[in-house]
């Protein structure tokens, strides 16, 4: 089951080698994205696009906001 | 969305997944570094000045007043221990009303901004509504710093003149 977590859990896991995903649409990231974060638009998630993604290591996503 | 893209992930056979719902508004309102091409665009919180004076609610005005010797103009947030904003005591205010407390004094529940707020669109807001100074927090309410109007057009004029 997916974990809520907040700002200094997720700086905490990024330094234990924590994957960083942003799932907002491309140009959205482009312009600004949390530092080490790749770029997976929501609509975009498959098995093809989340090969790159290592699965024994957690990984961690986020959006904009509450949305 | 971000819990989706969690549940998403489940779903393709990742099995420690986290979702931070806050997001990057959350993230970028504290101040924390980001990557991209608008990133080191000046905003709001590249004018906040950080080093103001704030007080707390049991402050007496007077002690507030000498406290604010160094910069007299300004308006003071009053903030508890976590520094979330409270309160906003005006610079008249904190003049005219020496023996009351900050409680007594303040405007309660302030209009806050984000520090990720563009500069045209602060200078403006700020230009529009005759506010001499915007109280910068993070998307909890804690204080990050005052940008005063005259700083936050400055910069604005500079940026834009490139």
């Amino acid at each position: 089951m997916p974990t809520l977590i907040d700002r200094s859990r997720v700086r905490e896991m990024l330094q234990a080698g924590a994957q960083l995903v942003e799932v907002l649409p491309r140009r959205e990231y482009d312009e600004e994205h949390l530092p080490g974060a790749i770029s997976i638009p929501l609509r975009e998630m498959s098995r093809t696009t989340t090969s790159q993604l290592d699965k024994s290591r957690p990984v961690i996503v986020y959006c904009y906001d509450y949305q | 969305m971000s819990s989706r893209a969690a549940w998403r992930l489940e779903s393709l056979g990742f099995t420690s997944v986290f979702f931070y719902h806050p997001g990057k508004l959350d993230w970028v309102s504290a101040g924390l570094p980001v990557e991209g091409t608008a990133a080191g665009t000046p905003n709001l919180g590249t004018v906040a000045r950080r080093d103001v004076v704030t007080c707390r609610l049991n402050d007496q005005l007077s002690a507030v007043k000498a406290r604010m010797a160094a910069d007299p103009t300004g308006p003071c947030p009053v903030v508890n221990d976590q520094r979330i904003v409270l309160g906003l005591l005006r610079s008249d205010a904190i003049k005219a009303n020496g023996a009351k407390t900050a409680e007594e004094a303040m405007i309660s529940g302030p209009v806050t901004l984000r520090p990720n707020v563009a500069l045209e669109e602060i200078d403006r807001y700020l230009t529009d509504h005759k506010i001499g100074h915007a109280v910068v927090t993070t998307s909890e309410g804690e204080l990050i710093g005052l940008a005063s109007a005259d700083d936050v057009h400055r910069r604005h004029a500079e940026s834009a003149a490139g």
